[in-house]
């Protein structure tokens, strides 16, 4: 419990200084657990309000489940939700099947520059965390951009103590990641923690099936697991050694750096 | 798929957490380290060796453990650590963030991100190569990012054959350089991070070490911090209005704070009483809170404060100056230049400076050297003994005092690019004046009718307008005409010609007695700025340089802004970098809207009077 309160302040002091010296923010939601606890950590920053929009980059091909509990909660906590989608590219029959690192980048990591590109943003805050992925684990908590959305990995600007980068030349944006620190079990034990909700989705509803990580239908596939409450999902984790995103079919091979490095969250 | 190891130590509960950074010369073996650390603990993901082993197989070279963690393909390529990876390992109850930095050169300021976030370390030593320049430049560096605890572990024993004698040379070296920085490792630790040796299990080469494994070690390292029984520190972060609650917001550094507690802001020496503490999701709210949270706070009454200030209990204080000395570490790509305007950040304070002076560089060879150095150049990659002079007053502690509010960064352009910590505080000019605003501002009393709310009946902030410049440039009748136009539209504005004090209050004053006629000016602004008055003044009667006439009246009427305005006949560079500049002025009228226009855009003005004006007097 009190690794979780830690985590929580650092995560909380990430937020506030973001809000603080980024005039048009915003934050990806994608409705999956990482960016919910997220989104219940502004809610925390900013005592109940989240003062900056909710960004969706919306693929079309989530699972209709995410998409009413999107509009649900967005109601409930009055949230200002906006939703990008690559219109040209899904019009032109974009779909996994072209490739997935190739829909992938149209329908995501395009999808999000024409949204960045349309709002103007210049911080842009994810739940992106360190140890999903090893291109994940080299990130700052204030990781600049150039003006085509790319990482330059090998150039990234010192972060020192709580002095992070939020100072920035024209054309550029900054991502935030306030999640860095976190695993996947303190997001679960947060979760239990908080009384967050969460998608059922995540949970085993008796066919012994369950999703540990959500994206597109097509892409992502359900774990065996008879895991049924969060409880059960956190013995599971601690026993396990599979990597959480092995369902995810983009991590394949160098798909994540090669996705990262040109603006893939 | 999910695989059952529940004996694993991993499936116990988690007590606390900890993130411990691997620093060391390039190629000492960092990576290899990590990587064995996980294979030999059983927490790699099921199929990672296999992975990268296949990987080597088709490229045709021999496995290694740090391939696990060298993520970048062209760190695979050129077998070095580019960036600094986080990783995660829990074991026999506690969750570890490792942090594997690396320890080339060119790559120092990612060492140095990865090292500030860390609470305890792991230096690595080549037992062949020993102790290397880089070696005591990342202990010195350790030293200063505030890593006090560090296990040093001799690497690669099995190319030395095991040698008790050799481990026994670099120990000695290595433990006489880190006496110096008052540095006392936990362990020295001979291992093979290839082998195995001494990593998870008892090396069987190596009977004679009768210390723990670099496994056993990690638990050694303690996670209770001290800052908690220190003197409270709560540095503000911003203030929040989104609904009938205005709330400060901020991280405490350390010590403790109470609802009902009496707290103090520096520099700008206002206080008020803790009302309560605020939480979302929280049930009852909480009432104190200490070291290490993120908290936000209402006050029992509203007063005028910003990003920056600290706050603090009246019995101890944060020091308060322009000017201090530090221990800078230097990552900008150009040499630090002492002619340059940087912005020094120090906890949530962000104000413009200069390297006043660079005593002395640091050289991880030299570190007991006095000897003071003319003309330094600061490299990068350098630490150096600087003096650091800010534009305007910081509050601040000694580095040995108080771990957070006791550094600092210079930003330059758009990036951190140094990293200080502050070794003592350099008494400035306006220090007397400082310690009695101080002590004045302390002891004031005051009626039921604050600031704000005198600010909200005359339409504007209580604030000073100093016109300075040469004799003859029409200052005193720019005074007047501003101070008849904005009487006009209804203001509280009072013109104070400082000939008016001279006769009167200074009459046992001689010229020579510069330093006490604008103490006493200064005093008479300040009392007359606590009516709500907006002030306006010339500085041509002090006989003193312009600059010091300013920052003594700034520093006796702080925290009330000052608004400064030049006038010249010709056009020159102004003593002062004033607000606002006028070079021969003729038409007048033009020149006063100018002010009025400078002081609404300062948010001194409110754009109309009456119907509630609102200002913006924090943030």
């Amino acid at each position: 419990m009190r690794h979780l309160r830690q985590l929580e302040d650092q995560s909380v002091y990430i937020l506030r200084e973001a809000y603080k010296h980024f005039d048009n923010l915003g934050m990806l939601w994608s409705m999956g657990k990482d960016s919910t606890v997220l989104l219940w950590l502004a809610r925390k920053a900013f005592f109940g309000h989240v003062p900056f929009p909710l960004l969706h980059v919306d693929t079309s091909y989530k699972i209709p489940a995410m998409i009413e509990y999107r509009d649900r909660l967005a109601r409930e906590w009055r949230l200002n939700l906006v939703v990008g989608q690559n219109k040209k590219a899904l019009a032109e029959g974009m779909n996994h099947e072209r490739g997935r690192v190739e829909c992938c980048t149209a329908l995501k990591t395009n999808g999000l520059k024409q949204l960045l590109e349309e709002k103007g943003y210049t911080g842009i805050i994810l739940g992106v965390r360190a140890d999903e992925e090893s291109t994940r684990a080299k990130e700052r908590y204030f990781s600049p951009r150039d003006k085509n959305n790319d990482w330059d990995f090998r150039d990234q600007p010192p972060e020192l103590w709580d002095q992070f980068k939020t100072s920035f030349p024209p054309n550029t944006h900054i991502r935030i990641h306030p999640l860095l620190d976190w695993t996947e079990i303190n997001i679960w034990e947060y979760i239990k923690l908080e009384n967050i909700p969460f998608m059922d989705l995540y949970l085993d509803k008796g066919n012994g099936t369950r999703y540990r990580s959500l994206g597109c239908a097509p892409c992502t596939f359900p774990i065996k697991s008879t895991a049924s409450t969060v409880d059960e999902i956190i013995d599971e984790l601690r026993a396990t050694n599979v990597a959480e995103r092995a369902g995810r079919a983009q991590d394949e091979g160098r798909g994540m750096e090669l996705l990262r490095k040109d603006g893939y969250m | 798929m999910a695989t059952c190891k529940t004996d694993t130590p991993a499936a116990v509960d988690i007590r606390d957490r900890m993130n411990i950074v691997i620093v060391g010369s390039v190629d000492h073996g960092k990576s290899t380290l990590l990587g064995r650390l996980y294979a030999d603990t059983g927490t790699l993901p099921e199929g990672k060796i296999e992975k990268i082993q296949a990987i080597c197989k088709q490229q045709g070279k021999e496995f290694e453990y740090a391939f696990l963690f060298d993520a970048f393909l062209e760190e695979q390529q050129q077998g070095v650590t580019i960036d600094t990876a986080r990783t995660f390992f829990q074991w026999a109850g506690r969750q570890y963030i490792i942090i594997d930095a690396p320890g080339h050169k060119e790559f120092l300021k990612n060492m140095v991100s990865g090292a500030a976030r860390a609470e305890a370390a792991l230096l690595l030593i080549d037992a062949v190569e020993g102790v290397r320049d880089q070696s005591k430049r990342h202990g010195l560096l350790l030293s200063m990012l505030g890593v006090k605890q560090v296990t040093v572990v001799v690497n690669k024993m099995d190319l030395v054959d095991y040698g008790q004698e050799t481990f026994a040379l670099v120990e000695k070296e290595y433990r006489a350089f880190l006496s110096q920085l008052d540095v006392t490792p936990q362990f020295v630790i001979p291992a093979s991070a290839k082998l195995g040796d001494n990593i998870a299990t008892p090396s069987p080469h190596m009977p004679w070490h009768n210390g723990p494994t670099v496994l056993e070690s990690l638990a050694q390292f303690s996670s209770e911090s001290e800052q908690g029984e220190q003197p409270l520190r709560f540095p503000l972060q911003d203030v929040y209005k989104f609904d009938a609650r205005r709330i400060l917001t901020g991280r405490i550094t350390s010590g403790r704070l109470k609802v009902g507690d009496q707290v103090i802001f520096s520099p700008s020496n206002k206080s008020a009483v803790v009302q309560t503490l605020e939480a979302f999701n929280v049930e009852p709210p909480p009432t104190q809170a200490q070291a290490g949270q993120s908290v936000g706070i209402t006050l029992d009454e509203q007063i005028f404060v910003e990003r920056g200030e600290i706050l603090s209990h009246e019995r101890s204080l944060p020091l308060v100056s322009t000017t201090f000395r530090a221990n800078l570490f230097w990552l900008g790509r150009r040499p630090l230049d002492m002619d340059k305007l940087y912005l020094v950040r120090l906890a949530t304070h962000e104000v413009e400076c200069r390297v006043a002076a660079i005593h002395r560089i640091v050289d991880a060879d030299n570190l007991s050297l006095d000897q003071q150095q003319t003309n330094a150049v600061v490299k990068r990659n350098e630490v150096a003994d600087v003096t650091i002079q800010a534009k305007a007053p910081l509050a601040f502690d000694l580095y040995a005092d108080f771990e957070t509010t006791g550094r600092f960064v210079l930003v330059d352009d758009y990036d951190v690019s140094g990293g200080g910590i502050i070794t003592e505080m350099v008494a400035d000019r306006e220090e007397t004046l400082r310690i009695e605003a101080r002590q004045r501002d302390f002891a004031w009393v005051q009626g039921d009718v604050t600031l704000a709310d005198r600010a909200k009946h005359y339409g504007h902030r209580a604030a000073l307008v100093l016109l300075i410049g040469p004799d003859i440039t029409g200052k005193t009748f720019l005074a007047k005409k501003v101070e008849s136009m904005l009487v006009a539209e209804g203001r509280h504005v009072y013109m104070l010609d400082p000939e008016n004090l001279r006769r009167g209050l200074d009459a046992d004053l001689q010229d020579e007695d510069a330093r006490e006629t604008i103490r006493r000016y200064g005093e008479v602004a300040r009392l007359l700025i606590d009516t709500g008055v907006l002030l306006i003044s010339t500085t041509n009667s002090f006989n003193l340089p312009a600059d010091q006439a300013v920052e003594a009246i700034r520093t006796l009427v702080h925290p009330a802004p000052v608004l400064t305005v030049y006038m010249s006949q010709e056009a020159g560079a102004s003593p002062i970098e004033a607000d606002l500049s006028f070079t021969g002025p003729e038409d007048f009228t033009r020149t006063t809207h100018d002010v009025l226009a400078a002081l609404k855009q300062k948010g001194i003005l409110a754009e109309t009077i009456g119907n509630q004006p609102v200002f913006q007097f924090s943030i």
